[in-house]
């Protein structure tokens, strides 16, 4: 796991927020790595802590957020232990952020030449009119069609899809290392959408930049992810490459995210949903806090707090049904046949490639 | 569904809905569609938005009047209630879920006053034990527990919401309920939730839904027919499996395009399809035309003969 194309470490990582009703627990012992011009999705529901965690690498949570413990290596520098001035100059310039909703991240008495040249002018101390040369460019890059015309236009001149193309300019203008996206196409209709994670990609070849995508569409993460992370509560449950998560996915959290979206070729009279919502994480449950919800817990999962299984090098769940001793149990009809999907793709692999050691799956395809 | 002996529950003809006539920034949100609703079934609305989906919505339920054409209601004009007894008949008959469960439910009202409101405006309520006994019965239907009644609505989840708002819809006992992007503002794992319990009730009650929403996979797999809106225009209409595998319109094919399908292989070679809507504004006159059987497309006279080879061509008509 360790090695130097991790460009960013995230160990442990502890915040709890503190609210007049006492401390929740919004973050509860992350952590994950990002590689060198790899896309990471943080999957998870609204509360499971995914923007709390990009928050907190950008140094931007709320003043009653409390980090309790772990550290977030940049480059082997420890981001928590930065002082406030020095973070100013890291965010905008090696870490930035496509925030999530383009109608309220603009400053809408600026124009938006100047909001995109500011970071040159803030970070690189450039001159306004080099700078806005740059921003020019960078415009006609993310695609905003005339733009010699409209750099000087305001934000309200523009539709929401051109709004986000500006918002992804200035995270971009300064080449960053990591680029946060934080449900960058959610307010979007799906053309643009698609026109928008187009642009993403093509830009993420042209800079290598690394991208850490959180989202709650898993369409969206089929189509842009490299690996997986799947939150719940304010934890990792699972992680792993995107194939090994849509096809071959362990914890029953997943399992039901996966069924519970339909696809376009899904029918029938119900659709398999999650009971139940997620737990209070002023008081988190002891054990595992998806217990509550899920058909497949045992009764060790209200006890005790599952530890990482691995599945493969890259794919691990914390789920106590990957134990040795755990009952064998046959996960809903859709991820069997997810499954059954992933062993002939293995086997057309494994033609193709010389043969490695194929990771263990018998365990759930009696 | 069985459509050769549905009856039509709502139709609407000639719908324009226009704002600001007249002046220099007039907008034509919903510009001469027509379609029928067939009682009991689901008709999904999809769009982009400012597609005039939720025009089209708003306007049936006579919240707007239009700028010319008919909406019948079971056969009557909905335009045309002159007595209150009518109106209020029409709305008690037809309801809707809103949008945002946080924004939609009044934060000052009880639970119980909130889903009640309907009862005692059309007083269905023979006295305050039925009146109770009513809402507890609505709370339950929905999956929610009786002993919520007199909470407040900031003490519910998004979800919980919602299921307050179908209780309220359904309070009055609808036949025709519009859903204007109900599941939209929820997650993922609590829309799957939201969506079971109105095809639930939809079997139990007999409902006829108007489904409008952006979400492509989730209208599929809800409604019995989909119809297709652009800059405020009907382009095509069919069954929603056909509109999904087969669809003949280019504007539908780009939309069915974008969708992200949640399966990494498929997405690595999903190509999108682009669509010019300027062939929409070359000035021919188009309207509605049956393609196949139940399957309509938005046509010019000299494009019929286009898309009836593209019928053939996905074996939906024979010849």
């Amino acid at each position: 796991m360790d090695n130097e194309k991790d460009i960013l470490e995230v160990r442990n990582l502890q915040v709890n927020f503190k609210t007049y009703a006492g401390d929740v627990k919004a973050i509860r012992n992350v952590s994950f790595d990002l590689r060198k011009g790899e896309t990471l999705a943080i999957v998870g529901e609204s509360g499971s802590g995914k923007s709390v965690t990009t928050r907190t690498i950008m140094g931007l949570n709320a003043t009653n957020a409390d980090i309790v413990g772990g550290s977030i290596l940049y480059k082997g520098q420890d981001l928590l232990k930065k002082s406030e001035k020095d973070m100013q100059a890291i965010r905008g310039q090696d870490i930035a952020e496509i925030f999530q909703d383009p109608m309220t991240s603009l400053d809408p008495t600026m124009k938006i030449g100047r909001q995109i040249a500011e970071p040159l002018m803030v970070h690189k101390g450039m001159k306004k009119e080099k700078a806005l040369a740059q921003a020019l460019e960078m415009m006609k890059l993310v695609g905003i069609t005339d733009a010699e015309n409209r750099i000087n236009d305001y934000p309200h001149q523009f539709s929401g899809g051109m709004r986000q193309r500006i918002v992804i300019a200035i995270a971009l203008i300064n080449y960053p290392e990591v680029l946060i996206a934080d449900e960058p196409t959610t307010a979007l209709d799906v053309t643009i959408q698609a026109q928008i994670l187009n642009l993403m990609k093509e830009l993420q070849n042209k800079i290598s930049t690394s991208i850490i995508f959180i989202t709650h569409d898993l369409g969206v993460v089929a189509g842009m992810a490299d690996r997986v992370a799947v939150m719940y509560a304010g934890k990792i449950v699972e992680y792993g490459t995107v194939d090994e998560i849509f096809y071959n996915p362990k914890h029953p959290y997943t399992w039901g995210l996966l069924s519970s979206m339909p696809t376009l070729d899904s029918s029938g009279d119900s659709l398999p949903s999650i009971p139940g919502t997620p737990p209070d994480l002023l008081d988190p449950p002891t054990g595992d806090a998806f217990a509550a919800r899920n058909e497949y817990a045992l009764k060790i999962d209200t006890e005790k707090e599952p530890p990482f299984f691995k599945v493969s090098d890259t794919h691990y769940a914390a789920t106590w049904l990957l134990h040795p001793d755990a009952p064998k149990v046959t996960p809903p009809a859709q991820i069997v046949e997810r499954q059954k999907k992933y062993a002939q793709m293995q086997k057309a692999w494994l033609k193709a490639q010389q043969p490695t050691t194929p990771v263990e799956e018998e365990e759930e395809q009696q | 569904m069985d459509y050769e002996n549905a009856e039509k529950i709502l139709e609407v003809k000639h719908l324009k809905q226009y704002f600001n006539v007249g002046k220099a920034d007039e907008v034509r949100a919903v510009d001469d569609i027509s379609f029928d609703i067939y009682k009991g079934e689901t008709f999904g609305l999809v769009g982009e938005s400012g597609s005039g989906k939720t025009t089209t919505g708003r306007a049936i339920i006579h919240l707007y009047e239009p700028t010319s054409g008919e909406i019948l209601f079971d056969g009557k004009n909905v335009d045309s209630f002159t007595s209150k007894q009518d109106q209020r008949d029409f709305r008690q008959e037809m309801q809707m879920i809103f949008q945002d469960p946080y924004a939609s439910l009044n934060p000052r009202m009880k639970v119980k006053d909130i889903v009640a409101e309907g009862i005692d405006i059309n007083h269905l309520a023979k006295d305050d034990a039925d009146r109770t006994k009513k809402v507890e019965d609505l709370l339950e239907t929905v999956g929610l527990n009786k002993d919520h009644s007199s909470r407040y609505p900031h003490e519910f989840s998004g979800g919980q919401r919602q299921r307050i708002g179908i209780a309220r819809a359904l309070a009055v006992n609808p036949k025709f309920v519009i859903a204007d992007e109900p599941i939209s503002a929820l997650d993922v794992s609590i829309q799957a939730q939201v969506v079971n319990l109105m095809k639930k009730l939809q079997r139990e009650q007999g409902l006829t839904y108007l489904f409008i929403a952006h979400d492509l996979s989730m209208v599929k797999y809800i409604s019995d027919r989909i119809g297709v809106m652009h800059y405020g225009r009907m382009l095509e209409i069919a069954d929603a499996d056909e509109i999904y595998a087969h669809p003949l319109h280019d504007y539908t094919k780009s939309l069915l395009s974008a969708v992200p399908v949640p399966d990494p292989e498929f997405e690595r070679t999903r190509e999108e399809i682009a669509y010019d809507g300027s062939q929409e504004n070359d000035g021919k006159e188009r309207h509605l035309v049956e393609i196949s059987p139940r399957h309509w497309v938005r046509a010019a006279s000299d494009e019929v003969s286009l898309y009836k080879q593209r019928a053939q061509a996905a074996s939906l008509i024979k010849e």
